[in-house]
């Protein structure tokens, strides 16, 4: 369990002329569960959009296992599983069509029936009710639905608890805890005070450039 | 090498299929918006005779070219929302860094997107040029013409509607960027149906549209893909 899974070495983030974090090392080993915190416009929806490899506006490098990110990036990618900020969910669908466009385009390798998967996260009869119909929470539950199912080892997400209730929250960091037990990782941003063990929490704010860090990065930039 | 154990290889053609039925379900939802343009497609042609002369000489002068402008224009209409609302509510991200050939997942969009636009327009065609009085040897040669030369509108429409999808206000820039390309494929496609009309060969101009179709097929896609990587990163 030394050999991280994700590793990030010197990533530096700059926004409109303003530097998000500088310098920033990460590692995310097998088992994992980490969660990255800071205040609202800090980056962490800029460094997970990096993780995922949606955004490409960085220096630094991203280690897969040992190799380069980018050179084995489809292979990465068919480890992944993230959820954006956005459910990403088409309101005109219901639930189950939803779901089985995103099992599609992962392959369709699945490891829960999608009925069973809704039935995991309380939207047992909503299978078939297109998803305007739904409320916020249940909207961001036909999203979570899809940690059920997928099979991916690296889970990256963006704020998974918005809109969820309590319960919702609890059933949901079970999930997590088993995940990492068996061995997945975990990447997540949450203003909510997690009651999980063993979360590595890292502050952005650590990573805030200093005056003569911003000159140096500067000059990096141009 | 710690990385988890490989996953079965993902399968291309399972993907490829799930996002066109996808898109082919939500335009059959939304089919208020997808009939919009084949509307403005019929209104236009019902307007000619009416507001110029209903006297059939001139219209089946006029009919190819009217014909062939519209539906690009109807094409153009319909752009916009090709890839909008999947950047909207975060899915183009999911497709971006889904485990598959973007070039496939573009084109499988591109293919709804004609299925519900230029295959209709195609059709109805027929019945349009009967209310412009297009000559009897017009008909074969507009069909084919438009049959070829929708899906390169489809497929170039793509590039500008992607390299426009994270700027909220693209409309004016995307008809800009795109009429250009156009023009080659209006050009030949109206040139086909006059020359049926005037008793010329038909074939070169078909021919041309084939290669430009076959050309949209292989760059569209590519460089639609590449736009949207850049959209989606800034």
């Amino acid at each position: 369990m030394t050999t991280p899974v994700i590793e990030a070495r010197n990533l530096c983030c700059e926004r409109d002329e303003r530097i998000l974090f500088y310098n920033l090392n990460l590692r995310v080993c097998a088992g994992d569960i980490v969660q990255i915190a800071g205040p609202n416009g800090s980056g962490k929806t800029t460094l997970l959009r990096i993780l995922t490899t949606v955004s490409h506006d960085f220096s630094g490098r991203l280690y897969w296992g040992e190799d380069d990110l980018r050179r084995r990036r489809l292979d990465y990618l068919n480890h992944l599983l993230y959820l954006g900020h956005q459910p990403s969910v088409k309101k005109a669908l219901s639930p189950r069509e939803n779901l089985r466009w995103f099992s599609g385009l992962s392959s369709g390798h699945v490891q829960m029936p999608i009925e069973q998967a809704l039935r995991e996260v309380g939207l047992h009869g909503y299978e078939d009710v297109p998803c305007y119909a739904l409320s916020a929470g249940q909207l961001r539950r036909v999203a979570l639905a899809r940690l059920y199912q997928t099979p991916a080892r690296i889970w990256v997400l963006d704020e998974p608890f918005t809109a969820i209730d309590k319960q919702g929250v609890a059933a949901l960091e079970r999930l997590l805890l088993e995940h990492a037990s068996g061995g997945g990782s975990v990447v997540l941003t949450t203003h909510q005070e997690l009651g999980l063990a063993g979360v590595r929490r890292l502050d952005l704010l650590d990573f805030q450039a200093d005056s003569d860090a911003m000159m140096a990065a500067a000059g990096d930039f141009s | 090498m710690n990385a988890p154990a490989p996953l079965p290889s993902p399968s291309v053609g399972a993907a490829f299929a799930a996002v066109l039925r996808r898109d082919l379900t939500l335009a059959y939802r939304h089919r208020g918006e997808i009939a919009n343009p084949l509307v403005f497609f019929l209104i236009v042609i019902t307007m000619v005779p009416l507001s110029i002369t209903p006297e059939p000489a001139v219209l089946a002068t006029l009919a190819p070219g009217l014909i062939w402008v519209v539906a690009l224009l109807s094409t153009l209409l319909s752009l916009d929302s090709l890839f909008r609302s999947d950047f909207d509510d975060g899915s183009l991200e999911q497709l971006l860094i889904s485990p598959q050939p973007l070039y496939l997942m573009v084109f499988a969009k591109v293919l709804a997107h004609w299925l519900v636009t230029g295959l209709p327009l195609t059709l109805m065609a027929p019945l349009l040029g009967v209310l412009l009085s297009l000559p009897e040897a017009g008909y074969w040669p507009l069909c084919l013409s438009l049959l070829l030369g929708t899906g390169s509108l489809s497929l170039i429409g793509a590039v500008g509607a992607a390299l426009t999808v994270a700027l909220r206000k693209g409309g004016l820039l995307l008809s800009l960027i795109i009429m250009p390309l156009y023009t080659p494929v209006l050009i030949f496609g109206a040139g086909a149906v006059r020359n049926a009309i005037d008793g010329f060969l038909v074939g070169p101009q078909l021919a041309i549209l084939g290669a430009m179709l076959a050309l949209a097929i292989i760059m569209g896609p590519l460089a639609a893909a590449g736009a949207l990587r850049i959209g989606v990163n800034g």
